[in-house]
């Protein structure tokens, strides 16, 4: 009775310390990575809103290069991407041209464009994520906010970017009509910036990398890198996103994110 | 002293907050007609120039504004098409869920691309272009609510503008000269009828819903022959109307669908008219950077033939093909086919590109084509042209 209460004792034993050891050994890679996102995310929460000044620096294989101005106004949401609006100051002719996203993790971003010209705004349809932004290297949605709901992660390694200490994960997106069969992203184990992102066209071989430089802190918590770099590895066409001037907590709410402030926003 | 300095800051935080914009565009514009003209006066070809400036003005961050956009065109052949206007001049003021213009504006209305039977609040200034797409500035007085269930808006239109008309020099004309300068209203206050309208709209996540009335004079008008001491002209007729017009949007997938509608009471007659069709998109064409939009519209009037637009049972097929290049080069085609007389059909094609950061040039091109005597398109028939735009923005 005794020895089968030991043996009891014992299995109960092994039992809870393979419990214990579970968490450890079963912490895969996917878990992993999504543990980084969810870090990533919640380190940038609580922005609220911002408005930005920008350029973007457009050039060709052959060395040809032009610049894009623009303004854009964000707002984070809680429960839903965030919300944006841009406005373009050069070239001359799509002057007064605005650009209104909302963004989604998984559903396909609500997207309108106001062409003043015909002061109509006009739907666009979001399913063409995949398509380029403005004519530069940037598609839609490599500027659509970053939501963890949006990708599969999966940790794949440590790494050193910019001489930094760095997780490298891989994020397939889990949202239709993607570009992309995935994306390799650097991030900084000590921000939970990302500083690198290789994105891989749908035969899976590499299209484009991103990087990031020129981080600056906002608000004692935010990091924003003031120029983002897309070289498009397969026709080495190549756009620099710069942020020139960029302000927090604005005093921006819904009110300026809807078709009406899509019209009359100069 | 301390009032003089409170009243300094004030002035600069004001000034800081204020705002001013400018904008020009400018073009030349060659015309090439294809055919021999139809009537002695005109002409195979015509070279004309326009002007828009504008200027916005805003203070107190933007909650107020004011803006003046005139414009000016000067046409080589028709002196009617050598023309003036002032697109707006326009008071606005904000609020978080309100905004109130008063003064001369534009206003759009619709989704679909073909025709835009809803729109009735601007005049066409149809000496412009024959899409139509171009509008006279309207005296208003707009005020709209934007709330969580929709923005409504109503308007208060106390000044009728004219539709312009070629003249005897220029294209696109009736055989009989149009007597823009004589025109007649049912109104008894004639251009000073009070003419007023409420439009309704909503978003709901992948549907889109206006809804609108509008009550005043038919910017769209009938004409009466009259004999005169140069033989006979056609005088403009703006009737009375009451139209309930809906536009819907929807998005599946790649593809937008459009509608609209529209119920129009004039004291003659009661009708029905519609677009209906949809846009599908597909980026990244053959692994090109090229983005492609296939578009086809359907356009019914329920008065058939004595419609007083092009489109009564007509078909519009159409591709829009955006380059995604550095200089924004766009071409869309467009052809027209009428479902009841299959000789009458139309057809256009826009191509535009950028040049450098202001200029950038254009090409149009229509042709038509009709063997009946009572369809639109066969006033028409030998008008076909191409147009070549060298444009400056700035």
């Amino acid at each position: 009775m005794s020895r089968m209460q030991s043996i009891r004792q014992v299995s109960g034993l092994i039992i809870s310390l393979l419990l214990l050891a579970l968490p450890v050994q079963a912490q895969s890679p996917e878990q992993k990575g999504l543990e980084i996102a969810k870090e990533r995310k919640a380190r940038d929460r609580g922005w609220g809103d911002s408005r930005a000044e920008a350029s973007m620096i457009l050039r060709t294989a052959s060395g040809q290069q032009i610049e894009r101005k623009m303004r854009m106004l964000s707002l984070e949401m809680q429960d839903d991407g965030d919300k944006g609006l841009t406005i373009f100051d050069q070239p001359a002719d799509v002057k007064g041209t605005a650009f209104l996203n909302y963004s989604h993790a998984i559903e396909p971003d609500d997207q309108w464009m106001y062409l003043p010209a015909l002061k109509r705004v006009k739907r666009i349809s979001s399913r063409n994520k995949s398509g380029p932004f403005m004519g530069s290297e940037f598609a839609f949605e490599d500027l659509s906010s970053f939501e963890v709901e949006k990708y599969r992660y999966k940790y794949l390694r440590d790494d050193k970017i910019n001489s930094l200490n760095s997780f490298v994960v891989e994020q397939t997106p889990a949202y239709e009509h993607s570009g992309y069969t995935k994306m390799i992203v650097w991030i900084d184990k000590e921000h939970y910036r990302a500083h690198k992102i290789e994105y891989y066209d749908r035969k899976g071989s590499l299209l484009k990398t991103l990087t990031m430089h020129d981080f600056e802190l906002y608000l004692d918590k935010y990091w924003r890198p003031m120029k983002l770099s897309m070289v498009n590895n397969q026709n080495r066409k190549s756009t620099d996103l710069i942020t020139h001037e960029l302000q927090f907590r604005t005093g921006l709410d819904e009110n300026d994110f809807n078709q009406s402030t899509l019209r009359r926003v100069r | 002293m301390k009032r003089t300095l409170v009243t300094l800051c004030l002035l600069a935080s004001f000034t800081a907050l204020a705002d001013t914009q400018t904008y020009l565009k400018a073009a030349i514009e060659q015309r090439f007609y294809f055919q021999d003209a139809l009537y002695p006066q005109q002409h195979n070809s015509d070279i004309s120039v326009f002007v828009e400036p504008e200027l916005y003005y805003s203070w107190n961050q933007g909650t107020g504004s004011i803006n003046i956009k005139p414009f000016v065109r000067y046409d080589s052949r028709d002196s009617e098409r050598t023309h003036w206007d002032l697109r707006e001049l326009v008071w606005m003021q904000i609020g978080d869920e309100w905004e109130m213009r008063a003064g001369i504006s534009k206003v759009f209305w619709g989704q679909t691309e073909s025709q835009h039977l809803v729109d009735v609040i601007n005049q066409t200034d149809f000496v412009e272009a024959i899409d139509g797409e171009d509008k006279l500035g309207q005296p208003m007085v707009q005020f709209s609510l934007i709330k969580d269930w929709g923005t409504l808006s109503a308007f208060a239109l106390p000044y009728f503008r004219e539709r312009t008309f070629a003249g005897a020099d220029g294209r696109f004309r009736s055989p009989i000269a149009i007597d823009t300068d004589n025109p007649l209203y049912e109104s008894d206050d004639e251009e000073k009828n009070l003419d007023w309208a409420l439009r309704y709209f909503q978003y709901f996540g992948d549907v889109e819903i206006g809804l609108s009335y509008f009550d005043g004079t038919n910017r769209e008008p009938d004409f009466i022959p009259q004999p005169g001491e140069d033989g006979m002209s056609l005088r403009p007729y703006y009737g009375q109307m009451q139209q309930t017009g809906l536009d819907m949007l929807a998005i599946a997938g790649g593809t937008l669908y459009k509608l609209e509608a529209i119920y129009r009471q004039t004291t003659d007659e009661d009708f029905y008219a519609l677009t209906a069709g949809f846009e599908h998109t597909s980026v990244g064409v053959l692994n090109s950077p090229y983005d492609i939009g296939w578009l086809m519209e359907y356009q019914y009037d329920e008065r058939g033939e004595q419609a007083t637009s092009l489109g009564q049972n007509d078909v519009m097929l159409g591709s829009r093909i955006v380059f995604n290049d550095i200089d924004g080069t766009e071409v869309l085609i467009a052809y027209v086919q009428d479902l009841d007389e299959t000789s009458s059909r139309s057809g256009f094609i826009e191509a535009s590109s950028r040049i450098s950061n202001n200029w950038k040039w254009r090409v149009d091109g229509w042709f038509f084509s009709s063997d009946t005597q009572d369809e639109p398109t066969y006033l028409l028939r030998r008008d076909d042209y191409i147009q070549f735009s060298l444009e400056y923005y700035f």
